[in-house]
Order: structure tokens, then C-alpha cells, then sequence
């Protein structure tokens, strides 16, 4: 494993919130993510369907956000989502895990401009898109 | 003269509002994990999250997580939005009040999409929240709402978001 994705992966353990979620870092580097969040009954906001909270999705796309800029090339030393839009565009199944990709695509000394997409296990329909402004505190 | 009816005792009053508030927040499974709590006065609602360590997403600050507090928000927006459309059928006798679980209580409104706004770091400490319907039609509804922490006047976070209201059946 790189030493970045060890040091990404440390990064999500030591995040309490992403933990309890059950988040899951599958790749990263230079300004992209992708991390999962498998499908769990604590999540439910619908109870009738059963179909997961839209603030758990809200997480999951902040994180990988997050993890987006720390990744960039520019090395940022810390980051802080400043403003997140997510627009939900179906819901998620029931019982699949979801999926979420991130890519930083701007950096400036202060400010990271990041976009990100969630999916089910039908991976060609998206269930969310969010866009994301984030701080950036100083470069390693 | 005309007949009044008479006043219903104030406890009857309260127990009912009390009893349908609980049964929404309680049958979501996502707000009993997060730790979500709502204060009542009259109709007006205010959205408690108590802080716990598993609501933490900068450890080194520390800070809260803003997953944790879009959340909050989001939560605080559809709850507010619910109580709205709930309050008629529950004041009137419409809404029965011995069957409050899912299959019974109207459909939560879903979210169409939702903007946060992140203006101070979250502190490690209980967060309060209010949701102000700024627009609430037959199909779509516009929410504004704002969290703080210490101080009222002191927001740490705001959001704005659109939902779509349940259908109603028949």
C-alpha cells in the first residue's frame, strides 16, 4: 500500500463521525476519492422503505470531499468544507452499499473546488451529486 | 348566543401534540443514531443535537463533523416541514392517535436538494436548530435553517433546501 493511501486511510479512522458511519476508503490521489458506506438499518431515514437518510449521504459526499483536497497535489495541511450542495436525484436501494467519488478540480492557496457523484450497485444511475467549496489551511 | 365548546384541559392538549412529535422523531432510525431530540412550544419547533464523541470529524480541533451537522440540519428541516402538514389532522381528530407508526403517520417530504453553508467550526458541545418554512406548496417546499451552539445569535451553520411534499391518498 502508498504511503499516501496508508496515510488516507489513518486519516478516515482517526474521523470518529466516518467510523461510526461504517465509511470505507477504496482509492485516493492526486485529488480524487472514492470512498464506500455499506447499507445499514441505523441509517434509515424513510421507515416506510427503508431507504437511507439523506443527511447520512450528506456525510458520505463531505467526506470524500474532504479527502479529495487533502489528496491534492498541492498538499494542503488541513482542510474545512466551507459550502456543499447536494442535489438527490433518486433514492438509494434498500440493502446496497453506496458509493461516492470525488474530484478536487481547482486549487488556490486558500480556497478547493470540489465535485463528487454517488451511486448504488447500479452503478450507470446516480442516486446524488453534490459540489463543495472547501478551505485550505496552509501547505505542507 | 352561539355555544362555545369547551376548552380541552391543557394536559390533554399536550399529551397529544407531545405523543405524535415523538412518534415522528422515533420512527427514524437515523435520528435516534444521531442523538436528535426535538423542544416544543406550541407549534414551534427547536432540533437538540446533544454532542457524543461519535458526532466528531476533526479529533485534533476538535471539531464537529459536517456530515454531522448537515444532518442536523437536513433533520431539522423535514421534521419542521412534517409537523407543519401533520398539525390540522392532529388538532381536528383526522389523525389517529392510537396508531402513530409508519404505516400510519403521513409520508416523510423528501429532499430535493440541499445547500449548507459552514460559517464557524463546530464546537464540542450540544447544537440547537430551527427551520423557517420560507415557501410550502402543494407539491414543493422551500426551508431555511439555522444551527447554533453557546449563542443565538452566533450561527454556525445554515442550510437551505427543497423537498417534495407527500402525496396525500384519495
Amino acid at each position: 500500500m502508498s504511503d499516501k493511501l496508508k496515510m488516507a486511510r489513518q486519516f478516515i479512522q482517526a474521523l470518529p463521525h466516518s467510523m461510526a458511519l461504517g465509511m470505507e476508503l477504496q482509492e485516493l490521489g492526486d485529488g480524487s476519492a472514492e470512498i464506500t458506506m455499506p447499507y445499514d438499518e441505523k441509517l434509515i431515514g424513510d421507515p416506510k422503505t427503508g431507504v437511507i437518510s439523506g443527511g447520512a449521504v450528506s456525510a458520505l459526499m463531505d467526506t470524500c470531499c474532504g479527502a479529495a483536497v487533502m489528496s491534492h497535489p498541492s498538499n494542503p495541511a488541513a482542510t474545512a468544507t466551507m459550502d456543499l450542495r447536494i442535489e438527490y436525484l433518486r433514492a438509494a436501494k434498500p440493502g446496497q452499499t453506496i458509493t461516492t467519488r470525488a474530484t478536487c478540480y481547482h486549487v488556490t492557496r486558500s480556497v478547493a473546488f470540489v465535485r463528487a457523484t454517488a451511486t448504488d450497485e447500479d452503478a450507470e444511475n446516480l442516486v446524488a451529486t453534490a459540489t463543495g467549496t472547501f478551505t485550505v489551511e496552509g501547505h505542507k | 348566543m352561539t355555544k362555545h365548546r369547551k376548552p380541552e384541559p391543557v394536559q390533554v392538549v399536550k399529551q397529544r401534540r407531545d405523543g405524535v412529535l415523538r412518534a415522528m422523531v422515533e420512527g427514524v432510525p437515523y435520528i435516534r443514531f444521531l442523538g436528535i431530540e426535538f423542544e416544543r412550544r406550541g407549534d414551534e419547533l427547536t432540533g437538540v443535537m446533544p454532542f457524543s464523541e461519535q458526532l466528531i470529524g476533526n479529533p485534533i480541533l476538535p471539531a464537529l463533523h459536517g456530515g454531522a451537522t448537515a444532518a442536523f440540519l437536513e433533520v431539522t428541516a423535514i421534521i419542521t416541514l412534517s409537523w407543519g402538514l401533520i398539525w390540522e389532522d392532529m388538532e381536528s381528530g383526522a389523525l389517529d392517535l392510537d396508531n402513530l407508526d409508519s404505516d400510519h403517520l403521513p409520508r416523510l417530504p423528501k429532499t430535493i436538494d440541499f445547500t449548507v453553508d459552514y460559517l464557524r467550526t463546530g464546537l464540542p458541545r450540544d447544537a440547537y436548530a430551527r427551520a423557517r418554512i420560507n415557501r410550502s406548496g402543494r407539491r414543493y417546499a422551500s426551508v431555511h435553517v439555522e444551527a447554533w451552539q453557546d449563542n443565538r445569535s452566533r450561527i454556525f451553520a445554515q442550510a437551505t433546501g427543497h423537498f417534495l411534499m407527500p402525496q396525500r391518498r384519495g
